[in-house]
C-alpha cells in the first residue's frame, strides 16, 4: 500500500476554503516558519481510495469472530454511533454557559446515575479517557484519602502477578511500590500468601473480579475484610464487568472504587484503540476527592461544581470522552435491567459452550466453570511438537478470524485467551469451534507450516526485532 | 429492550443442557449468595431504536448549537471536510481493536504511521507517538519524560488551566516538584524563570498561549538548555502551518491537541493529544509508537514498537501506564490533513491570522481595548472587559453568537475561517451598541 505521502503532489489544494473575506495583516518574519510543510496535496478521489485500501486491511467486529480476551469485542450497535453524531452533542464548545448544555449535562448526570447503579458506587467521575487513565484516577483517590487522614506510610499497593500490567504501572505512577501478590494453583488470588502481605505499609489491593483467567475470585468476602481491616482500601478493575453486570455489584462485594471500560463492557466502540472512556466510581468515603469539575443537579437543572477542596484536580482537560459517554448510556438504556443481565448471562453461557467443546483437545489451564473467558495453554504441544500460541494464533488469520489473546495472563505458560461474548450466535460458535478443532490437527499435523502461518494474509509475520533495533518510525523524504 | 443476544431461549437451553446445567444461574456458583443482586438493578426497561432516538435526540435539542462561534480556549470551531466523515465513520476503523496481530492490521498500523509523519512534519520533531487521550494528558506525559533525575517541572501559568491542572494532578501523583512561572504582560516572566533554573527538569510553555499571544520561545529554549533542563512547548498544530516550528524554536519535545485538526468540538471529547519528541528522547516517549519493517518476504509492513517501554512488558517500571492511543481521532487528523494538503493547511492558518487580525482592529474600533495591543498573536486574543460582559453576551447569544470566553482580565476572542467578514461586522454593531 502507498503512504499518503507516495501520492504524486499535485501542486493544488481541494476546494474546501472560500476566499479571503477580510483583508490581509503583517506576519512578522519573527514569528513565521522557516522550513517547508511537506504534506502532500492528493486529489479527493485519491484520498478516497486511500482509505478505502486501508479499511480493506483493518479487521473489524464486522469481519468475523474477534474473542480478544479481556477486551470484550462486543457488536458495536450502529444506533449508538448515530446518537453520539447528533449536532446537539457534536457541535457544543465545552466552555458554553451551562444553561446552554442542560442537555448535555442531563446526559452525562443520567449515565453518572445509571452507572452507579450497576457498580453499587454512590459517586462516578466520567473525566478519564481509558481503563488505564481511570486506573490512575482511582489510586489517586485512595491515596488522597491516605493522605487527607495523614496516613502517609501506607506506600503499597498489592496487584495480583495475574493482574493486568497497567496496574503495577499505574502504582507505580501514583507513586506507589507495587507489591506482587501470588496466584493459587486453581488461578484465585493466595489468601494466605495475602495475609502476609497485607500490613501497616499497605494503601489498597487492585483486583480484576472475574480475574484474568476467567474465574470469580471466591474469596473476595475474605479479601475485602483482610484488606479493610488493615485500613488499606479495595480498587476494582472493571476490565472483566461484562459477565457480571447486573448480577453482582463491586460495591457490594466491598469495593472502594472501581474504573470501567466503557469500550469494552458498554460497547462504545474501540476505535483501532480509542477513544476510550474510563469512567471512576467509588463510595462515599473517596466522593470528596473526585476530580473536578463534578455535576450537580438542583432544582431540576444541572451545573458543573468546581468548588471541591479536596479533589485530586484534573486527570485531563474537559469532562472526559463526551461522545463515547454519549454511545455507552445509549447502549445502557436500550438494554435496560433486563437486558443487561442477559448480556452477562450470555457472555458466560457463550465462553463455557465454547470451552467445554473443545476441552477435549486444547488444555484448559483451569478444569472449572469459567466466566466470560477462558484460558487455553499450549504447554504441552509446544514440549511435544516445538508449536507455540503464536503458531495457533498465525494460523487462525487464515480462516479470517482474530486471535484469542496471546500470552496473558503471564502465569499460564503459552496462553491463549478466548473472550467469545455474548453477540455470537450458538451457529457462529459452532463454527468457530470446528476451525478451533480443525486448526489443532492441522498444525500438530505439520508445524513447520503452522510455524510460517498466517499464509492467506497481506502480509506474512512481521520482523519485529528489526522494528525496535533500528526504528523508523515516521515518513523519510 | 434488547441484549443484541442472538440465541433463542431453545438455542440458549440447548447451550446449557451441553453443559450439563438446568439452569443460568448455576452458572454463577462461584459468586457468594450473599453479595448476589436479587432480582434487577434499579434501571428503566430497556429501549426500542425508536425510543432511544426520542430520548437521546431529545437531550440533545436541549443544547444551544451557536451559529457563529467566537470562543476557543483550547477548543476550536473549524470546518471538517465532507470526505474526513465519510473516512472515520467505516466500520472497521470504528470497530477494530488495537493494531496486535499485524498481519490484518496493516491498515490501522499505516494510518498511525501516517499520524506520526504527519505530527513530525507539523513540528518537525524527529519522532512521535501514536498520539495520547488529549492536550493536557500529553503535557503531563511530557513533564513525566524529563524528570529521571531533576524533579522541579517549571510551568508557565500563561498556558491553559486544564493543561497546568494535569500537569500539577501528574506530577504531584510522581512526587515532582511543580513551580509556577507567573504572567508578566501576557507572556511568561523571563526573570522568573531564570531564577528558577537551577535543578529544574523542564519548562512547559504553549504557543500560542491561553492569552492567545505567541511569546518569545527562542530565548526560553537558550536558558533552559543552558541549565540542563528541557523545553517542552504545547503548540496548536493549525498554526505550525504558519508559524515557527517548536524544532526552530529550540524545543525538545513537542505536544499539543489536535482537536483542530478534523475533529468537531464535542463538548470536550473525544479529542487526541500529540507527542513529538527529538531523536534523544525517543525512548522515553509513552504509549503506542508504530514502526516500519518488513515481513518474511521483505515486504513494507508496519508493526507497533519499542514496546519494552510499556506496561505490559515492564509493569511497575513503565514510563506510563497508558496502553491505547486515541487511533480513531489520528485517523481523523491523517483524513483531515490529507484533504487539506499542505496548500490547504497553509491557506487555513493565513485564514485564521488575518481574521482574527482584522476583528481585533474593527473591535477596536467598536470601542473594546485589546488588552496586550503590543504581543503578536495567531487566532485568538483578549480585549478588556467592556461595561457588561454578561449584557454583551446575551446580546450575542440572542444573534446566534457564542462570544469569546469572559476571564478575569476581559474577554479571549477566538477567530477561525468559520467566521465571515459579515459576521464580525454583525458583532462589532452589537459591541457598539451594548458594550
Amino acid at each position: 500500500m502507498k503512504l499518503l505521502f507516495e501520492y504524486p503532489d499535485h501542486g493544488k489544494t481541494l476546494s474546501i476554503l472560500p476566499e479571503l473575506d477580510t483583508p490581509m495583516a503583517e506576519i512578522p518574519d519573527v514569528i513565521r516558519r522557516k522550513s517547508p510543510l511537506r504534506l502532500p496535496n492528493i486529489s479527493e478521489n485519491e484520498l478516497s481510495r486511500h482509505f478505502a485500501e486501508l479499511e480493506s486491511q483493518t479487521f473489524g467486529v464486522c469481519d468475523g469472530f474477534y474473542p480478544l480476551g479481556s477486551c470484550t469485542m462486543k457488536y458495536n450497535p450502529k444506533i449508538n454511533d448515530e446518537m453520539a453524531s447528533l449536532k446537539g452533542f457534536t457541535d457544543i464548545h465545552p466552555l458554553q454557559p451551562v444553561s446552554t448544555v442542560q442537555g448535555a449535562l442531563e446526559m452525562m448526570y443520567t449515565l453518572e446515575r445509571s452507572l452507579c447503579e450497576i457498580t453499587g458506587m454512590d459517586d462516578i467521575t466520567l473525566q478519564p479517557a481509558a481503563g488505564a487513565h481511570g486506573e490512575f484516577t482511582g489510586i489517586l483517590l485512595i491515596k488522597a484519602y491516605h493522605e487527607k487522614n495523614g496516613d502517609t506510610d501506607r506506600t503499597e499497593i498489592i496487584v495480583p502477578v495475574s493482574a493486568h500490567g497497567t496496574n503495577p504501572a499505574t502504582a507505580a505512577m501514583a507513586g506507589y511500590k507495587a507489591v506482587n501478590a501470588p496466584v493459587r494453583d486453581d488461578g484465585c488470588v493466595d489468601l494466605e500468601a495475602l495475609k502476609k502481605l497485607v500490613g501497616p505499609k499497605t494503601a489498597g489491593l487492585m483486583l480484576t473480579n472475574p480475574n484474568t483467567v476467567g474465574l470469580f475470585e471466591k474469596d473476595i468476602l475474605e479479601i475485602s475484610k483482610l484488606i479493610h481491616d488493615a485500613g488499606g482500601l479495595l480498587y476494582y478493575d472493571g476490565a472483566n464487568l461484562n459477565p457480571v453486570m447486573g448480577i453482582v455489584r463491586p460495591g457490594d462485594m466491598g469495593f472502594d472504587v472501581v474504573h470501567l471500560n466503557l469500550h469494552k463492557t458498554f460497547s462504545t466502540p474501540h476505535g483501532g484503540g480509542g477513544p476510550g472512556s474510563g469512567p471512576v466510581g467509588c463510595k462515599k468515603l473517596l466522593s470528596e476527592f473526585l476530580p473536578v469539575p463534578r455535576i450537580v443537579k438542583k432544582d431540576g437543572s444541572y451545573d458543573f461544581d468546581f468548588d471541591k477542596e479536596y479533589s485530586i484536580g484534573k486527570v485531563r482537560s474537559f469532562y472526559g470522552n463526551f461522545l463515547v459517554n454519549v454511545k455507552a448510556l445509549s447502549y445502557i438504556l436500550t438494554l435496560g435491567a433486563k437486558g443487561i443481565r442477559e448480556a452477562a448471562e450470555g457472555s458466560v453461557i457463550n465462553a463455557n459452550y465454547m470451552r467445554k467443546s473443545l476441552d477435549d483437545l486444547y488444555d484448559m489451564a483451569y478444569p472449572d466453570i469459567c466466566m466470560h473467558e477462558f484460558v487455553m495453554t499450549l504447554e504441552r504441544q509446544k514440549k511435544e511438537k516445538g508449536v507455540s500460541a503464536m503458531d495457533f494464533a498465525k494460523t487462525m488469520l487464515d480462516y479470517r478470524m482474530h486471535p484469542p489473546t496471546m500470552y496473558f495472563p503471564l502465569c499460564v505458560k503459552e496462553a491463549l485467551m478466548v473472550e467469545p461474548t455474548e453477540t455470537e450466535s450458538k451457529q457462529s460458535l459452532d463454527e468457530a469451534i470446528a476451525v478451533y478443532r480443525k486448526i489443532y490437527e492441522d498444525v500438530m499435523a505439520d508445524p513447520e507450516y503452522a510455524a510460517k502461518a498466517p499464509h492467506k494474509t497481506p502480509i506474512t509475520r512481521v520482523d519485529e526485532v528489526g522494528a525496535a533495533r533500528n526504528p523508523r518510525l515516521r515518513f523519510e523524504f | 429492550m434488547g441484549s443484541y443476544i442472538p440465541n433463542s431461549k431453545q438455542e440458549t437451553e440447548e447451550m446449557l443442557r451441553f453443559l450439563g446445567l438446568n439452569h443460568v444461574d448455576e452458572l454463577f456458583e462461584s459468586i457468594p449468595e450473599s453479595v448476589k443482586i436479587k432480582g434487577l438493578l434499579n434501571l428503566p426497561e430497556g429501549k426500542s431504536e425508536m425510543e432511544l432516538r426520542c430520548v437521546m435526540g431529545g437531550m440533545a435539542e436541549k443544547n444551544t448549537v451557536f451559529k457563529t462561534v467566537l470562543r476557543g480556549a483550547g477548543v476550536y470551531n473549524h470546518y471538517i471536510p465532507s470526505i474526513v466523515k465519510s473516512i472515520v465513520s467505516k466500520e472497521r476503523f470504528i470497530t477494530a481493536y488495537t493494531p496486535y496481530q499485524p498481519e490484518i492490521s496493516q491498515g490501522i498500523l499505516q494510518a498511525i504511521f501516517e499520524y506520526q509523519s504527519i505530527i513530525c512534519e507539523l513540528t518537525h520533531m524527529d519522532a512521535s507517538n501514536a498520539s495520547v487521550y488529549d492536550g493536557a494528558s500529553a503535557a503531563a506525559e511530557a513533564v513525566a519524560m524529563c524528570t529521571d533525575r531533576r524533579k522541579k517541572v517549571l510551568v508557565s501559568e500563561t498556558a491553559k488551566p486544564d493543561s497546568i491542572a494535569a500537569i500539577k494532578t501528574y506530577s504531584k501523583a510522581a512526587g515532582r516538584q511543580v513551580v509556577m512561572i507567573p504572567s508578566k504582560n501576557g507572556v511568561s516572566d523571563i526573570d522568573a524563570l531564570s531564577e528558577n533554573l537551577q535543578d529544574a527538569a523542564c519548562f512547559y510553555v504553549e504557543m500560542p498561549n491561553f492569552n492567545g499571544i505567541i511569546e518569545d520561545y527562542e530565548a526560553y529554549s537558550s536558558l533552559l538548555h543552558e541549565a540542563g533542563a528541557k523545553h517542552i512547548m504545547g503548540v496548536n498544530p493549525i498554526s505550525l502551518a504558519l508559524l515557527k516550528t517548536p524544532d526552530e524554536l529550540g524545543a525538545d519535545i513537542a505536544v499539543g491537541e489536535g482537536q483542530p485538526l478534523g475533529m468537531g468540538m464535542n463538548f470536550g471529547g473525544p479529542h487526541v493529544g500529540f507527542m513529538a519528541a527529538k531523536s534523544d528522547m525517543v525512548r522515553k516517549l509513552p504509549g503506542r509508537i508504530v514502526g516500519e519493517t518488513t515481513d518474511r518476504n521483505g515486504k513494507r509492513a508496519y508493526v507497533l514498537t519499542l514496546q519494552a517501554r510499556e506496561q505490559h512488558i515492564r509493569r511497575e517500571k513503565a514510563s506510563s501506564n497508558i496502553c491505547s492511543n486515541q487511533a480513531l481521532c489520528a485517523l481523523t487528523a491523517v483524513a483531515y490533513v490529507g484533504a487539506m494538503g499542505s496548500l490547504g493547511l497553509t491557506e487555513l492558518a493565513r485564514q485564521c491570522y488575518y481574521k482574527a487580525h482584522y476583528a481585533a482592529r474593527e473591535l477596536e474600533k467598536a470601542g473594546l481595548e485589546m488588552l496586550y495591543p503590543e504581543k503578536p498573536f495567531f487566532h485568538e486574543f483578549i480585549t478588556k472587559a467592556p461595561r457588561d460582559t454578561d449584557k454583551l453576551m446575551e446580546a450575542l447569544a440572542q444573534e446566534g453568537i457564542l462570544g469569546g470566553l469572559p476571564m478575569e482580565e476581559g474577554i479571549l476572542w477566538c477567530f477561525t475561517e468559520m467566521v465571515s467578514k459579515q459576521e464580525i461586522g454583525k458583532l462589532c454593531a452589537i459591541v457598539r451598541k451594548v458594550g
